[in-house]
């Protein structure tokens, strides 16, 4: 234990058998320290930041069926919906009014829908002079495998129609066994990496996210790292890594027990330290709440990811919490940061 | 040192990596607190403000969890109560309360001795071993009341332990009966009473008790209440209401005397520091504890608290995802699996009213340490 800490601390790189001993013997002072001391490092000044944005799900219906999933809408169930240009228009006007900066855009594998739909989508919101984060890797491999156009085509085309960034979900474990059993028909853990990499190549950023506390096992979380940590070392188009728990409520596997808050801040203060030649950690208060949220300020974390003006995957989940652009700023202040409002490649607003 | 077999190495090992914690202390600015943490030594009340005012949340946890892992080991305890407000009707109505409402308010309610007996009986098939009774200071009940409800419970469950009446009620209901403290206590006692619960301590400075709750019981008064309480042989708790009006000082002025009284009698089990909740309170404009304060609050009394053997993380007040890594924090203690909770309930508190042994016995053992279901007086039933 101590020659790893001695070796985190100094700033070197940590192996995976590392990375293994210090998950399962590390207290939650040992990684707390550690992660925070990191974090210091990285971020000497006193300051947490955060973006205004609205999580907008075009459509809910999904080819997918992810076991994990509270949200989608089985393509012959009536209940599924997809947007309405009017409909978009009006979040996106409201979006602004509250001075956000850009728009999460995000849906389920739409079954029909042509490649030409999501790009006149990105024009009709760039008319709005938005930044859109938009279009997870599923999303699109799913528009590659349906337009026939490869995946760098996709993503040419799509920053053409106005994309700024890609978000990074639909990571959840990038291991295939766990992909196999959980999600078999969203791309694999090789079509997310390849997806990303493109994206960088074309000079798009992208976030990282994995959501843990399912069926994965620490080997598994950690082959998922190794494959962030390696992309970035290729790339370095990763602003952030945003690691949340799975909520099982309304899923197929709601019978498995809920991560509780000791292990998402282990877990938390375990990805500032692997992966070293990431920037940015952002605390996942929409699933932890405000006061674990706070918390991981000192577990790694130095940014509260977004205010989530609108924000429906998780609530599927039965996950409830809310926090008003004021209140993460108090959370923050109580810390003893600046809370700053930033955009998506992290500069300041 | 090369050549020590495995074992004898692990000494220096664990040495080296508990120096490298101590050397953050000392950055953290607290290296003379964690010397008087490791020899033992009681902290003073600047220490105490030192502590509550210092930015590095977890060099004051790792002091306090120093502290706890000396006193309970790796025991994290919890018990499977019931709790049973028989009455919201008061007249202190302190602002800082969303239960206590005036008799001829439509959501005033009053159990009568059947009403709790039925509740007692509902739940005759789970296995409760402490009944947690507490209520208004109601205007007009008779002390007989009291009374009797206490043979009711112990008539429909006689092995329960029944932990009932804070201070504030202990001295309305002495003052109904026209007799000393004392003597009413060893009424209580012979009608069922097992302990005290730790409420209406809330801060005892007389500043904000006139601010906040100018009707109650004072701060004297509650210690008095308290220490005969233990002079004849009954255990009770403590708690301290904090998040509202008051200053670091008069936290600390609070554990003063809280520990003061403490050394006098050894009766206090537990301290259990509440989270204020403003909804629906006359301090609604106040905001909420943060997870930070929260935390801070367990560590500090930890510290301070020497002689208090149990910190309680209740987790219906600041929540069971704090209340877990509260465990961490110093506090040894869960609390129950609570059931039909209405105080903090009233005043927005978010927590379900009702967790399963199961799930604390789970959360327990995430943050690392041993679940025990224990008893009132923390015999343990089972450890798990």
């Amino acid at each position: 234990m101590q020659t790893i800490i001695d070796k985190a601390l100094a700033g070197e790189r940590l192996n995976g058998d590392e990375f293994l001993a210090l998950a399962e013997k590390g207290d939650l002072y040992q990684l707390g320290f550690l992660a925070n001391a990191i974090r210091q490092k990285k971020h000497p000044e006193p300051m947490v930041t955060y973006v205004i944005d609205r999580n907008i799900n075009y459509t809910d219906i999904c080819i997918s069926a992810c076991k994990f999933c509270a949200f989608f809408k089985a393509p012959e169930d009536a209940a599924g919906s997809v947007l309405t240009n009017e409909e978009l228009g009006k979040k996106i006007e409201e979006t602004k009014v509250l001075g956000g900066t850009q728009i999460l855009l995000q849906g389920g594998l739409h079954p029909d829908k042509p490649f030409e739909f999501y790009e006149e989508m990105l024009r009709f919101i760039k008319g709005y002079d938005i930044h859109i984060h938009g279009f997870s890797p599923p999303e699109v491999c799913h528009f590659a495998k349906l337009s026939g156009l490869s995946v760098r085509e996709v993503l040419i085309r799509l920053k053409e129609a106005g994309l700024g960034s890609i978000p990074g979900g639909g990571a959840e474990i990038l291991s295939d066994r766990v992909r196999q059993e959980t999600a078999p028909r969203k791309c694999s853990a090789d079509e997310w990496i390849g997806v990303m990499e493109e994206a960088h190549k074309l000079g798009m950023r992208t976030t990282a996210t994995m959501m843990f506390g399912h069926i994965e096992t620490m080997a598994e979380r950690l082959e998922h790292l190794d494959r962030v940590r390696a992309l970035q070392d290729c790339t370095g188009g990763f602003t952030a890594f945003i690691p949340w728990p799975f909520q099982p409520d309304n899923t197929v596997l709601a019978h498995l027990p809920k991560t509780t808050a000791v292990q998402y801040l282990k877990m938390l203060a375990l990805s500032r330290i692997y992966l070293d030649n990431i920037p940015n950690i952002q605390a996942s208060w929409v699933t932890q709440g405000p006061k674990i949220a706070q918390l991981s300020l000192f577990f790694g974390a130095n940014d509260f990811g977004s205010t989530m003006i609108e924000e429906n995957v998780v609530a599927a989940a039965g996950v409830g919490f809310r926090l008003s652009e004021q209140e993460i700023r108090t959370l923050v202040e109580e810390v003893g940061f600046t809370p700053r409002q930033r955009r998506m490649d992290y500069s300041l607003v | 040192m090369g050549s020590l077999p495995f074992c004898a190495m692990a000494w220096h090992r664990q040495t080296r990596e508990r120096n490298q914690m101590e050397q953050m202390i000392e950055q953290a600015g607290l290296g003379d607190i964690l010397a008087k943490v490791k020899n033992g030594e009681r902290l003073s009340i600047e220490d105490g403000a030192r502590l509550y005012r210092s930015p590095d949340l977890l060099a004051v946890g790792y002091l306090a969890n120093l502290v706890r892992e000396r006193k309970n080991g790796d025991n994290a305890y919890f018990i499977y109560n019931q709790h049973v407000n028989y009455s919201n009707i008061c007249t202190n109505l302190c602002k800082f309360c969303a239960f206590g409402k005036p008799k001829e308010s439509d959501q005033a309610y009053e159990m009568g001795v059947e009403e709790v007996k039925a509740k007692i009986r509902e739940r005759l098939n789970e296995p409760i071993t402490e009944v947690h009774v507490v209520g208004g200071i109601h205007p007009d009940l008779p002390y007989t009341y009291y009374l009797d409800m206490l043979r009711g419970i112990k008539e429909v469950r006689p092995e329960i332990h029944i932990q009932a009446f804070t201070c504030v009620e202990i001295a309305h209901l002495a003052e109904l009966a026209g007799k000393s403290v004392e003597k009413t206590l060893l009424e209580l006692v012979d009608a069922g009473l097992g302990s005290i619960p730790g409420g209406g301590a809330e801060v005892f400075s007389p500043r904000i008790r006139k601010l906040t709750c100018e009707k109650k019981l004072s701060g004297e008064g509650w210690l008095e209440v308290a220490k005969t309480a233990h002079r004849i042989g009954l255990k009770s708790n403590a708690t301290m209401l904090y998040g509202h009006i008051e200053t670091i000082e008069e936290r600390l002025d609070h554990l003063d005397l809280l520990r003061k009284a403490q050394d006098e009698t050894g009766g206090f089990l537990t301290f259990i520091p509440l989270a204020f909740h403003p909804k629906n309170t006359e301090l609604a404009d106040l905001s909420k504890t943060s997870g930070i304060e929260d935390l801070k609050n367990i560590a500090v009394s930890r510290l301070f608290l020497d002689n208090f053997p149990h910190i309680k993380g209740y987790w219906v007040m600041i929540g069971p995802k704090l209340a877990q890594v509260a465990l961490s924090f110093g506090a040894d203690d869960m609390d129950g699996t609570v059931k039909e909770e209405r105080i903090t309930h009233m005043a927005g508190g978010e927590s379900g009213g009702h967790m399963a042994d199961t799930e604390l016995i789970r959360l327990i053992r995430e943050a690392g340490r041993r679940p025990i279901e224990r008893d009132t007086l923390y015999n343990v039933i089972k450890t798990y």
